[in-house]
């Protein structure tokens, strides 16, 4: 675990010397993951968006792309340079490849003593991530806490976890939905990689995160760190704090809002949202999850299948006397409330990381910081706004 | 073999796709045909038997004072009794005929209508008999199917998930064609089942498997059809395969007020789309619950 | 609301082991929550209409000698093709290495199937899971069970236990409610319980020609108890959810502390390892943190209906 999650001392053991990897030497970086058998995943051009696919080259990658985000909204665009992470989260996470979609988890079959039962050896995976946000990074410590570090551990995050080779790449530019700032969670990568990049036209600036990220850089033909580097990659992250224009008061939210579940915007935001899950896939923290059998008629043979599911879904909070969260009002407020502030008393951190990803994938277009913002609104302000 | 339970499939004012799925099976339906006795298949053999079944497939919407008798007949031979697909389930797309004049349609349509006997409605099963299972879909979902052959000769209430056709999308890494191409589509308030073709090839859902559990189409409307295609437009696509189950019906005739086209439903009908909702809601309970 | 990592976790989890049925579990030792063990049904016996006792015993016995519960803990029973259902131990909590046992009600897709179960076919046992009863706080003090119907089986452990070592008590009271006299769920045990220094008062919803006892709910069966000691007494509720909340506001009438009240919920439970969300219950997991909780923790939870 030392080099996926590593502590603040082994960090601050290390002496984070930036250093520059040329642009033409990315394919190098991309071979050296290859050649150690990692599969990369890192941004990809594909259905009219960026997400994360397998890559192995560096033509690979959405050079020269960026998106236009708002509330529902998403459009690729072209930027006038030819910059290869040139924008800012996409429609996946990386929650797809450390907590997969669906997974088999056990495997009963029926012999003449009964049911036999066995837990599905999971295959072993080793994925290199090329361009996790800070936001990203924010997201995976926000998961480990829920499948690592909660009590009982969930074996098949763990050993995808454990396997994963972070390398981060720094914001330079933020979608009109990001709110990184007001969560405490980026645009700048602070921790929590292996290797951490910020992209200039000639090249990479590189800071080393951990152990592994540093062997991974005695590999690399990487050049001294020049000033002018160093000031220019400054200048590109402070880009992206810059362009972030969104807000939450983090802090009043998570005192107030759980004070507020009675609040009539419940039943406003009710009426427009169309109760999908959406929001709650496409966040890379949320974790809930429904398991059931896969059958065949003879019965011989049964495979237990975990798969997403989300607290938007009717049957979700099923009890012998019937839903108990059985209307979009209740089902909304347990998202909202859970996500800014109960997971906080679960798992000592905000469920929300400000990726944004909820609110420009609604298909309606709800806006989670304006939805919470209008709930804890002090009472007067509150109660011109409804008048 | 006598004691392996009967099954049968029968057909009503249909298409035959749903049958169809059956056959589709092709690896299973051996393994179908050893778990049960086929009876009566008329689609697959001219063998055919006379009930009662242990299991009846009913593919079809009730369209002829005919077909109601033999409806009658049929639930009464059947141990269970399961619609399958959108016609059976909802009345299927003839059931647009539900929102128009039907008299005027035959007029239309046959040279001497009066050689014609037929309902002026097109129903669902479960408008004139108890039905134990839905299943949805235009055609069904084999393994669907499979599922609830399996599950009722074991006993227990099959398993399909109430959730929307969006969850299927974002499962399998379907970017949102609502988001990022500006297409309407019915996914948020559909029922999911299909496995979300349609968005994966870039086409919005037309809502095949009909509204889910509290499907919210006003919102729906208002906020992903109406801003992505005129209103008589959106009418359409709520008043399409499954355009008289009750939260389409009702979210249709809307849409079509509001595009200035009232039309009216059938005044007969208005009671027995609220029974029909009814029943939707108490069948939509899925999960176990903790007990003790 | 309260965090739970801060307040309940020393409660809510069994304390150090004092008796043999308050051994220290360790949720996390086992290896992996998803996978179950095959157990084998040894025994079935009806209660009452659709409710019946089954004894199970894991198949390995390394598993079988491994395996202890506190009362108040849960199992997951799964079915494969069929499900999973989370039903609380009702048997003894003192683990000769042998069996276990559950009281079941057919009221959904996997109950049902078990009732079609025979002796000597298999299932699958996830656990235990969940806090358990507070045994340890009851010690020396005054213990009032509340409950309802069905809601006396994850109690029974209880009572076996504290029979078994009943010097360790003060009074002992079960008020138990069912909703008529055929309902009465472990009828055949009252009289040994009573003998036992269990002084039993029942009620039901609607008497019959027979039946001579108290009508009526529960929570009334505690307003007319004489000689509540408050500051001594700990009351156990577990019932359906609307009756445990008028047991623990009629505990209140009688001057016992919201402290001294402790319920079990009942919320949807897939995982039981606090994984899969379906349990949320304001900040709890009501499978890891419950199902059993201090009333204080929830009062304010219980008055939110669709939470």
């Amino acid at each position: 675990m030392t080099n996926t999650l590593p502590t603040d001392t082994e960090v601050a053991g290390m002496t984070p010397a930036a250093s520059f990897l040329p642009r033409s030497a990315l394919q190098t970086l991309l071979d050296l993951l290859l050649g150690q058998g990692y599969q990369v995943i890192g941004p990809r051009l594909d259905q009219g968006a960026i997400v994360y696919d397998s890559l192995e080259r560096v033509e690979d990658l959405p050079a020269g792309w960026t998106e236009e985000q708002g509330p529902g909204l998403y459009r690729l665009q072209r930027r006038d340079d030819d910059a290869l992470f040139g924008y800012a989260v996409g429609p996946h996470s990386w929650k797809r490849f450390l907590f997969p979609p669906q997974v088999n988890l056990m495997r009963s079959q029926q012999t003449d003593d009964g049911w036999r039962m066995s837990e599905v050896v999971q295959p072993v995976v080793r994925y290199a991530f090329l361009g996790v946000r800070a936001c990203d990074l924010a997201a995976i410590a926000v998961q480990d806490r829920v499948f690592l570090q909660s009590g009982f551990v969930d074996k098949v995050y763990q050993q995808r976890r454990e396997q994963a080779l972070l390398i981060a790449i720094n914001c330079t530019m933020a979608a009109a939905t990001c709110f990184c700032t007001s969560m405490g969670s980026g645009p700048r990568c602070q921790q929590g990689y292996d290797l951490g990049l910020t992209e200039l036209p000639s090249g990479f600036v590189v800071e080393v995160g951990s152990e592994r990220g540093a062997a991974l850089a005695a590999n690399l033909p990487l050049e001294p760190l020049q000033d002018e580097q160093d000031q220019a990659a400054e200048r590109a992250r402070q880009r992206a704090v810059d362009d972030i224009g969104r807000r939450l008061d983090r802090d009043r939210v998570q005192t107030v809002l759980r004070e507020r579940l009675q609040h009539p915007q419940w039943d406003a935001v009710a009426e427009r949202c169309l109760s999908c899950a959406n929001c709650t896939l496409v966040c890379p923290t949320c974790f809930c999850t429904s398991v059931d059998d896969v059958t065949n008629l003879t019965d011989q043979e049964v495979i237990r299948e975990r798969r997403w599911d989300s607290c938007f879904n009717f049957d979700f909070s099923h009890i012998s006397g019937g839903p108990v969260r059985d209307q979009t009002r209740s089902r909304y407020r347990q998202w909202l409330t859970h996500k800014l502030t109960t997971w906080v008393d679960q798992f000592g951190t905000s469920g929300c990381v400000g990726c944004g990803r909820c609110i420009t994938w609604c298909p309606v277009g709800i806006d989670l910081t304006v939805e919470a913002t209008l709930i804890c609104q002090d009472q007067d302000a509150d109660a011109e706004t409804r008048s | 073999m006598s004691e392996r339970p009967k099954l049968a499939v029968m057909k009503f004012a249909s298409c035959d796709g749903c049958q169809l799925a059956l056959l589709d099976l092709e690896d299973e339906l051996l393994t179908v045909a050893r778990a049960v006795q086929i009876s009566h298949f008329a689609e697959a053999s001219s063998h055919l038997e006379p009930g009662p079944y242990d299991l009846t497939l009913v593919e079809g919407s009730i369209t002829t004072p005919e077909d109601r008798h033999r409806l009658l007949k049929l639930r009464a031979d059947s141990k269970y009794l399961v619609t399958i697909g959108a016609c059976a389930t909802a009345g299927g797309i003839q059931a647009l005929r539900n929102f128009a004049d039907h008299d005027e349609f035959m007029r239309a349509v046959y040279a001497r209508p009066d050689y014609i006997e037929t309902l002026a409605t097109s129903t669902p099963v479960a408008a004139h008999v108890k039905v134990d299972f839905e299943l949805r879909g235009c055609p069904i979902d084999k393994y669907q199917l499979l599922e609830v052959i399996a599950s009722l000769l074991a006993g227990h209430r099959p398993r399909t998930s109430t959730e929307s056709v969006c969850q299927a999308c974002k499962r399998r890494g379907t970017v949102c064609v609502v988001v990022t191409q500006n297409l309407p589509c019915l996914g948020p308030v559909t029922h999911s089942g299909c496995g979300a073709i349609c968005p994966a090839y870039d086409r919005g859902c037309y809502g095949c498997f009909g509204p889910t559990v509290q499907p919210n189409t006003r919102a729906l409307s208002d906020h992903v059809l109406l801003p992505r295609m005129a209103s008589d437009q959106a009418a359409l696509a709520l008043h399409g395969i499954n355009a008289y189950a009750p939260e389409f019906a009702r979210g249709g005739q809307r849409l079509w007020q509001l595009a200035g086209l009232p039309k009216p439903l059938h005044p007969s009908l208005d009671a027995s789309l609220e029974t029909s909702l009814d029943t939707s809601l108490a069948a939509s309970s899925a999960t176990e619950p903790a007990s003790s | 609301m309260i965090n739970p990592h801060t307040e309940n976790a020393e409660t809510n989890v069994a304390a150090e082991p004092t008796t043999d049925c308050s051994m220290r579990i360790d949720p996390t030792a086992a290896c992996d929550p998803w996978v179950a063990q095959v157990a084998v049904i040894t025994d079935i016996r009806p209660e009452i209409d659709s409710v019946s006792t089954y004894r199970f015993r894991f198949q390995n016995p390394d598993v079988a000698q491994a395996y202890r519960f506190l009362p108040g803990q849960f199992n997951m029973l799964y079915l494969p093709s069929c499900g999973e259902s989370a039903i609380s131990h009702s048997g003894p909590p003192a683990h000769d290495g042998t069996d276990f046992i559950h009281t079941i009600r057919f009221v959904g897709r996997v109950t049902d199937s078990i009732s079609r179960l025979k002796v000597g076919d298999t299932i699958g046992v996830r656990g235990p899971f969940g806090a358990p009863w507070p045994w340890d706080t009851c010690l020396g003090r005054d213990v009032i069970l509340m409950t309802g119907g069905l809601g006396l089986a994850p109690l029974r452990p209880m009572i076996y236990a504290m029979v078994s070592q009943r010097e360790a008590f003060g009074r002992v009271v079960l008020l138990h409610g069912s909703r008529s006299p055929e309902q009465l769920l472990f009828a055949d045990e009252i009289d040994a319980w009573r003998a036992a220094g269990v002084e039993v008062e029942l009620t039901v919803d609607r008497a019959d020609d027979a039946w001579d006892g108290n009508v009526g709910v529960v929570p009334l069966l505690l307003d007319r108890l004489p000689d509540v000691q408050p500051d001594q007494t700990e009351v156990l509720t577990c019932g359906p959810e609307i009756m445990m909340h008028y047991s623990a506001v009629s505990a209140l009438r009688r001057g016992i502390p919201a402290t001294s009240v402790w319920l079990s919920m009942e919320r949807n439970m897939q995982c039981a390892a606090g994984l899969c969300g379906h349990c949320q219950w304001g900040a709890w997991f009501v499978c890891k943190d419950g199902p059993v909780f201090r009333y204080d923790r929830i009062h304010s939870l219980l008055s939110i209906r669709d939470l």
